[in-house]
């Protein structure tokens, strides 16, 4: 659409080589050049891969700042316990202690699927698929027994504000990674019947950061409610 | 789409507006003709419908139409998601509506506070069709923004980097990283609220250690971003008509840039100043009453650069052009009240008083309203290939602005008088004859809501004698004015090659010098992404479940659940989700365009 | 002069999200995941043991905790989502940059708001303990 006769003030195509892939700012162009990169540069627009990663990003960073909203309400609710139990009458170190590794574990288990998914393995990336969701599973039966000790002797949310705050941020995390159970479901289903196909391996990055990122919560989550919380 | 909900809406919150006036006019030392629990309904469904139904749907919808055209892209980043997001927004907008006819609203005003919206002191289930139906667009809303964010960082023609997009794209791209920062927080805090409603929590209760303030903090940690997304994309929007309107390039484009992105990062610095005397003591407060000054210095600076595009220019005062002026003169009070409002010692004495409610709409009126009319009208001709009438339009202006400020002068007045907001009737006498000029004000803005109908109506009736040959009816500078009226559906025939700020421009202008269009380009064929009913169905369930979970139907609950749920996986297992558009389709539509500007450069030479 | 038509599948200069980039990890393919596990684990049991040991003088165990909670955060973004400071992640980064900015803004700034209003507004229910 636009063939020039003479160039414009503005468009030196000067070999934008890079030099110091290090240095801020201004990489990837020369003096008065242009930066050659797609997506951020001007290029033109990024390959569907990256355009969808990066939209999942976005999301996740708008995910995790809602997480920040219930962090902030029992940040200062904590100690809110209307005469009730406390975390430390409540927490039992030992079941968390094994969550986190349980949750740790399976993070490594999905990347370890993703690397063997890059190299179009099935077997093993279903098996690792198929480790990194018992482990989820694990997690969630760890949760849910503990959810129910507590409302059983008597400290459910109603009972104190600490422990509306309690459940609603825990909660809010189990609800996200049994969300991530089904999603690894539905992602070993598609595989099976698909392949690594493009759109099928685009998804399948998502789900890597999106559980990726369900522990960097709990990473938050052990830190603040458990370990914090019990004394 | 978008812009169509937001325009009914929009009347629907008027006409809340209109009964508002009527009664406090009517009502002082007298009952009125609405009872308390009636219109403190109508005043909480004003401002909800008109932010979250009106205002930003309008928004939201023109930056939808806008940005893929002047990025010179074909699409958005997620064609299909992009429509689920409206059609939840449709959703809560048909949840709010249905609560006028099927049980009642909340009568809490526009934010819930606690603890009047806890079950204790509302049990029926107003609040509950707030917070549904609220979630629900909420959601819509922010996979917009998340949509938007990606087009604008990722999707852009060659050649266009950040620093040569056009001034709405990075407007929007503030606006869009508010709403990806801000709208979470909302879904949160609701979520606490109905948390507290429907299963015995304590966030925010009077009893069991529930902390009340924490909601205000929350929830206004949204509601001042909120009002920047609003107000972003109108700046946006002034720039793109002043700077068409003035025939000269944006002046200060950098420090436009920088403004507009010291705005985004510092409108999550000031939220405090809307509960200033809900008591965090000086420290807190004065923290807060600076950074709100501070963030003042941003929109001034954009107001300098508008005038400064004027100066020297050759200023045509087409009905876009009159909106803008309109938005400069008018705006400039309520951006200094709210400096004065910013002041946390001026701030006791009037919170919550009328002078507050006539800064915020002397804000946001002049700024979003005022400019999504602008904005309809200069790019209504590129969306259905003819313009609006420009005596109507001009009508149209002048009863508005002038209705406008009959209705918010003596509100700021007032005001001052010590009035405060949501009364429903007035035990002063001194207060009447102001109240009666208002409602009178209501009158003139109601005439200028008839003469945009006209405008339409007329417009639709002379489309043939209205037509936009070419394209480019306003002699635009950006690049969705080189597309022809309306635009093909893959926008673009070849992605444009952008060189330097205002990528249209200098096309057109080698153009003319040249006496010629570019080369004709080789045409390949395009993808596109097929049309999907998938938002429609999402739609459905949310709105069955909504309305399930308001009147606590719980088997409906599950169903509507299931039934997305089944949705969803049937959505992400298609396999094919684009068609092609032949080399030649794309060949015969572009000729088309090729030949209508030839025309143009021909008549033009003939002229000259 | 260009002929872009639709989206490339091609990309320069530009990496999504989680993408490794080949000469500027850490430690690429599996070694990376690896490791990450083993420094995650390690951080991870100091912090258990720091909370209920004497080791860290009382006051200073919140802060420890912190800081170990903030290090192991740095340790799953390097290893396992890749996101490093390479010039082509420059997009993920000032994201993540702009997230981590309203994480601190909305928890910080609402203890220091919540935690005056308390000490100036006496919530409701001490009240009525003193009634």
């Amino acid at each position: 659409m636009t063939t020039l006769s003479q160039p414009l003030p503005s468009d030196h195509s000067a070999n934008a080589s890079r030099k110091d892939p290090y240095a801020l700012g201004h990489h990837g162009r020369s003096k008065y050049g242009r930066s050659e990169a797609t997506g951020h540069g001007e290029g033109g627009p990024a390959s569907k891969r990256i355009i969808v990663a990066y939209g999942f990003w976005i999301f996740l960073l708008s995910d995790i700042i809602m997480f920040s909203a219930f962090f902030a309400a029992y940040a200062v609710l904590g100690g809110n316990n209307a005469g009730g139990p406390s975390g430390a009458n409540l927490f039992d170190q030992r079941r968390v202690a094994i969550e986190t590794v349980v949750l740790l574990l399976s993070s490594y288990t999905a990347g370890i699927a993703s690397i063997a998914a890059s190299r179009a393995n099935m077997i093993r990336t279903q098996a690792w698929m198929l480790v990194t969701g018992v482990l989820g599973v694990v997690f969630l039966v760890l949760e849910v027994q503990e959810f129910a000790e507590l409302v059983a002797e008597g400290a459910g949310p109603h009972r104190s504000a600490f422990l509306s705050a309690f459940f609603a941020l825990v909660g809010c995390h189990g609800l996200h990674v049994a969300c991530g159970v089904l999603w690894l479901g539905t992602m070993m289903a598609q595989f099976a019947a698909h392949g690594f196909k493009a759109n099928v391996m685009r998804r399948f990055n998502c789900f890597n950061l999106f559980w990726h990122a369900l522990d960097i919560v709990w990473v938050g989550v052990f830190t603040i409610v458990y370990l914090m919380g019990a004394g | 789409m978008y812009c169509l909900l937001g325009v009914v809406m929009l009347i629907r919150g008027f006409t809340d507006a209109i009964m508002m006036r009527v009664q406090q006019a009517v009502a002082v030392n007298a009952p009125g003709f609405l009872p308390p629990e009636h219109y403190d309904q109508i005043f909480s469904a004003h401002g909800a419908i008109m932010i979250f139904f009106g205002a930003m749907p309008l928004v939201i919808g023109l930056m939808n139409f806008v940005l893929p055209l002047q990025l010179g892209v074909r699409d958005v980043a997620f064609p299909t998601f992009n429509s689920v997001g409206f059609w939840l927004t449709a959703a809560g907008a048909l949840l709010i509506n249905v609560s006028l006819v099927v049980g009642e609203f909340a009568r809490t005003g526009w934010l819930p506070y606690a603890p009047l919206s806890e079950t204790t002191y509302s049990p029926g289930v107003g609040v509950d069709y707030y917070l549904w139906s609220i979630q629900i667009s909420g959601i819509g809303t922010l996979i917009s923004g998340i949509n938007l964010t990606t087009t604008i960082l990722k999707m852009r023609a060659p050649g266009m980097g950040y620093m040569r997009m056009p001034m709405f794209a990075w407007t929007a791209l503030g606006a869009n990283l508010l709403i990806v920062a801000a709208f979470p927080v909302l879904t949160a805090t609701l979520a606490m609220l109905t948390l507290d409603r429907y299963l015995d929590f304590h966030f925010f209760t009077n009893d069991a250690g529930g902390n009340m303030m924490l909601f205000m903090d929350l929830i206004w940690i949204w509601g001042h971003p909120e009002v920047y997304i609003l107000i972003l994309p109108a700046f946006g929007i002034f720039s793109e008509v002043i700077a068409t309107f003035s025939g000269k390039p944006l002046f200060g484009y950098r420090s436009m840039v920088a403004a507009t992105m010291f705005i985004t990062l510092v409108a999550f610095m000031v939220w405090l100043h809307h509960f200033f005397t809900m008591g965090a003591g000086p420290a807190v407060n004065a923290f807060f009453g600076i950074s709100t000054s501070i963030i003042a210095v941003g929109t001034g600076v954009k107001m300098y650069n508008w005038l400064f595009t004027m100066y020297g220019g050759r200023i045509r005062f087409a009905t876009p052009m009159l909106w803008s002026l309109g938005f400069m003169v008018t705006w400039i009070i309520g951006g200094m009240t709210g400096v004065l409002l910013a002041v946390p010692p001026a701030d006791f004495v009037l919170h919550n008083s009328l002078f507050l409610v006539a800064h915020f709409h002397n804000t946001i009126v002049p700024g979003t309203v005022f400019a999504v009319f602008a904005g309809i009208t200069f790019w209504f001709p590129k969306a259905f290939g003819f313009t609006l009438d420009e005596r109507w339009g001009k009508i149209a202006f002048w009863l508005s602005i002038t209705g406008f400020m009959v209705v918010f002068v003596p509100m700021y007045i007032l005001g001052f008088e010590g009035m405060t907001r949501r009364l429903q009737h007035v035990n002063i006498p001194e207060w009447r004859p102001n109240l009666l000029v208002m409602a009178g004000g209501v009158g003139i803005m109601i005439l200028g809501v008839v003469a945009q109908v006209t405008q339409l109506v007329v417009s639709i009736r002379n489309r043939k004698a209205l037509q936009d040959m070419t394209g480019d009816p306003w002699d635009g500078r950006s690049l969705e004015w080189s597309t022809s009226s309306p635009p093909p559906v893959f926008n673009f025939a070849v992605l444009p090659d952008v060189h330097g700020e205002e990528a249209y421009w200098g096309i057109k202008q080698r153009a003319i010098e040249a006496q010629q269009l570019p080369e004709q380009p080789d045409y390949q064929p395009i993808e596109m992404p097929l049309n999907s009913s998938t938002g429609f169905f999402a739609a459905f369930f949310s709105f069955f479940t909504g309305f399930a979970l308001v009147w606590h139907i719980w088997w409906l609950v599950i169903l509507t659940l299931a039934g997305a749920y089944a949705l969803f996986v049937i959505f992400a297992w298609r396999q094919h989700d684009e068609y092609e558009i032949s080399a030649n389709e794309v060949a015969r539509l572009d000729q088309r365009r090729r030949e209508a500007r030839q025309a143009w450069l021909d008549r033009r030479e003939q002229a000259a | 002069m260009s002929q872009h038509d639709n989206v490339p599948d091609h990309d320069t200069g530009d990496l999504a999200p989680g993408e490794e980039q080949a000469g500027h990890e850490a430690a690429p393919g599996a070694k990376g995941y690896t490791i990450g596990l083993a420094l995650a684990l390690l951080l991870t049991a100091t912090s258990f043991w720091i909370a209920g040991s004497e080791v860290i003088w009382a006051p200073g165990i919140p802060a420890a905790l912190l800081a170990l909670a903030v290090a192991q955060m740095g340790i799953h973004l390097a290893f396992f989502l890749h996101i490093t400071t390479g010039p082509d992640n420059t997009n993920n980064v000032l994201a993540l940059a702009f997230g981590v900015l309203i994480v601190l803004l909305v928890i910080g700034g609402t203890i220091w708001i919540i935690g005056h209003l308390n000490h100036n507004m006496m919530p409701m229910d001490q009240m009525m303990q003193r009634m």
